[in-house]
């Protein structure tokens, strides 16, 4: 897992690479060449911005390096480990061990509260005793400002309320990457800032790699890389 | 602690509020009805082996088997006669009872035995004339292997113990030579006949039993019969009644004589009993059927409702057998309530029968319905609802841990 000590000391510095990533979607007829081939990688401590178009294929790729979804072609590496070749279980294990995912629509599982939203994750690796997960997940809510409504059920949270929360999520186990699709989408400058000063300081202090795909070109520019894409290729 | 995936079970499934008390009404239907109908068919069918254990003992013995040439010719022709059934060879009755009796209780699991001697008679009453059959006991010896002193309704055993011309005569048959305590009657057979008095009234509840069986007191009914020495047969009851069939084979061999254990004697009425107690099985099971189908309409519900739960759930580490679980958790929590409810329910409503009068003669006698307490009966019924409902929901269970989490967030799942 990550450590605080600096990236160069122990293992390689890329937490995430990929090469030649090519992925089609839809069947048939509508099947369409999503993305062409795409590599990237990402250095622990850094920030990363993906933007570009509607439809250009930052989702699509923000799932393949989640893991959530398999390339047609190119290789996935995760803190030096190839993935991308990996049965399901290898897969799911890194996914709840060293990836922090932010989905782009439908944030939080909304029969359950916001505590108990951001305590999911650790129920699963079990690394921490109940108590101990308790008081994580309200340090973790109190630092997206959400420390007042923790007892609050899903249903009971507005749309940037649930996205806050599904972002103290994805940091839960510490993750040594943080994938987040357009993180600060429903937010006010307020918040929105919040949120990214958050993970600035997540990716400067505990060396995690971050993520996220945004249409604000403010945040975009704060981030330590921006790389345009077009086309399902960076540009 | 409780697993992560139990929780979420919990939450699933109250989130489905209606299909999910549907699949719960019905698995304790199911399981309750199915301990009731169980709990009444085996109680008629307890009571049935109660009456015919307490007529006629759990073994009866009878016939010699003529197994060898020479001891067909030991035995002297004469008056004996001969029977073959099922290649075997048979000389009618036992000649020495003592001795077989004296054999029969060295087995440690006969309680008591009996010598009867049998035989066809004719009653005449100051009315009406009725055949009927003559069973010569020995009292002290025939209560050891039957309910008689239960049976008795009308006088006392006592009377018959005392009055040597005494006989215990069967509600039936004195019903139709009208006939009551007190009274005499003339028994005749094979041209011989002579004057005993009706000392007590028996009624066992089997009509065939309380309609031709008249019981003496051996020495009269031998000197009746012209059967000065020996018996028809030994009727032996046992503790355990249930091993009465090795019991009877042990006995077969060791004796040398026909020996019959009660099972084998009523299989036509324990057949009849069992077909009963499988068909009202097979009837009620529809309630667990539809139990197990209401859970798989609900599980597949709540599959498609929360398809996006499992991505996010797939997403933060949970593994495919984790899906599988939860959702076979949501099954396990409905059977949990449905089984202690469905006990309970199978418990109140088999009370409730049992108070239910219902007046029933012919095999047996009674005036309200029978019923058992089985723990073996709410256990079937747990394990018929616990295998029918986990297999409906496997199949749903199955399929949400199929789903892929990239399909669902890109919406492709169907
Ligand atoms: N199931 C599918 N079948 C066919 N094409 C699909 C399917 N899902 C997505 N696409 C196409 O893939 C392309 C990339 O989609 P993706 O969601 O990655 O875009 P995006 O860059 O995240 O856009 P946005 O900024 O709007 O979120 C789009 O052109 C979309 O139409
Ligand atoms: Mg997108």
């Amino acid at each position: 897992m990550t450590s605080s000590a600096p990236a160069s000391a122990a293992g390689p510095a890329w937490a995430l690479r990929c090469r030649g990533l090519h992925r089609h979607l839809g069947e048939g007829e509508g099947r369409v060449h999503v993305l062409k081939g795409v590599s990237f990688e990402a250095e622990r401590g850094q920030v990363y911005a993906i933007v570009g178009p509607s439809g250009c294929g930052k989702s699509t790729l923000l799932y393949l390096l989640g893991l959530l979804d398999r390339p047609d072609e190119g290789e996935i590496e995760i803190n030096g480990r190839r993935m991308s070749n990996h049965d399901d279980a290898a897969r799911t294990a890194a996914r709840g061990e060293h990836i922090g995912f932010v989905f782009q629509f439908h944030f939080l599982m909304l029969e359950f509260t916001a505590l108990e939203n951001v305590m999911m994750p650790m129920r699963k690796l079990g690394r921490l005793a109940p108590a101990a997960m308790r008081e994580r997940a309200h340090a973790l809510l109190d630092s997206v400002g959400l420390g007042a409504k923790t007892h609050r059920l899903g249903t009971q949270l507005s749309g940037g309320e649930q996205q806050r929360v599904a972002i103290a999520r994805a940091l839960a186990n510490q993750p040594a990457i943080l994938l987040a699709d357009e993180p600060t989408g429903n937010l006010d400058v307020r918040n929105s800032n919040l949120v990214f000063d958050l993970l600035t300081r997540l990716a400067k202090d505990n060396g995690q790699a971050v993520v996220l795909v945004t249409h604000n070109p403010e945040i975009a520019q704060r981030c330590d890389v921006t790389r345009p894409m077009r086309d399902g290729l960076f540009v | 602690m409780t697993s992560p995936n139990l929780r979420i079970a919990y939450r699933f499934l109250t989130a489905k509020k209606r299909a999910m008390v549907m699949s719960l009404a019905c698995t304790i239907l199911g399981v309750g009805l199915f301990i009731v109908t169980q709990a009444t068919t085996s109680g008629f069918e307890r009571f049935f082996t109660k009456t015919i254990l307490g007529i006629n003992g759990a073994i009866r013995i009878e016939d010699k088997i003529q197994d060898t040439m020479r001891s067909m010719a030991a035995a002297g022709g004469g008056d004996s006669h001969f029977a073959r059934r099922d290649g075997v060879k048979y000389i009618e009755g036992i000649e020495e009872p003592q001795a077989l009796m004296a054999a029969v209780r060295e087995f440690p699991n006969v309680r008591g035995v009996s010598a009867v001697v049998r035989g066809n008679v004719q009653l005449q009453s100051a009315f009406k004339l009725e055949d009927a059959q003559v069973f010569g006991i020995r009292l002290e010896d025939h209560v050891r292997v039957s309910d008689l002193a239960e049976q008795v309704t009308n006088g006392s055993l006592e009377d018959f113990r005392n009055s040597p011309t005494g006989a215990l005569v069967g509600r039936v048959l004195a019903d139709r030579l009208q006939l009551a305590v007190g009274d005499s009657l003339v028994i005749s057979a094979r041209g011989a006949s002579r004057r005993v008095q009706v000392a007590a009234i028996y009624e066992t509840g089997y009509r065939e039993v309380d309609k031709t069986n008249v019981y003496l007191h051996q020495p009269e009914a031998r000197s009746l019969l012209k059967r000065p020495s020996g018996a028809t047969f030994l009727q032996i009851s046992l503790h355990d009644p249930a091993r009465a069939p090795q019991d009877a084979a042990r006995l077969e061999q060791v004796l040398r004589h026909s020996v019959k254990p009660w099972q084998e004697r009523e299989k036509t009425w324990l057949a009849v009993f069992r077909a009963l107690r499988i068909s009202t099985m097979i009837t009620v099971s529809v309630f667990t059927l539809i139990a197990s189908l209401a859970m798989f309409n609900t599980l597949a519900m709540i599959v498609l409702e929360k398809t996006k739960d499992i991505a996010i759930l797939r997403s933060m580490g949970y593994e495919r057998r984790d899906v599988t679980r939860i959702f076979l958790w949501q099954a396990g929590l409905v059977l949990a309530v449905g089984a202690v409810a469905g006990a309970l329910l199978g418990a109140a409503v088999t009370w409730l029968v049992a108070q239910v009068p219902l007046p029933i003669n012919g095999i047996f006698k009674t005036d309200r319905f029978i019923v058992t307490w089985d723990p073996a009966h709410y256990a079937g019924a747990v394990l018929t609802a616990v295998v029918m409902v986990m297999v409906a929901s496997l199949i749903p269970a199955r399929r949400a841990a199929r789903l892929e989490p990239g399909d669902i967030v890109r919406g492709t799942a169907q």
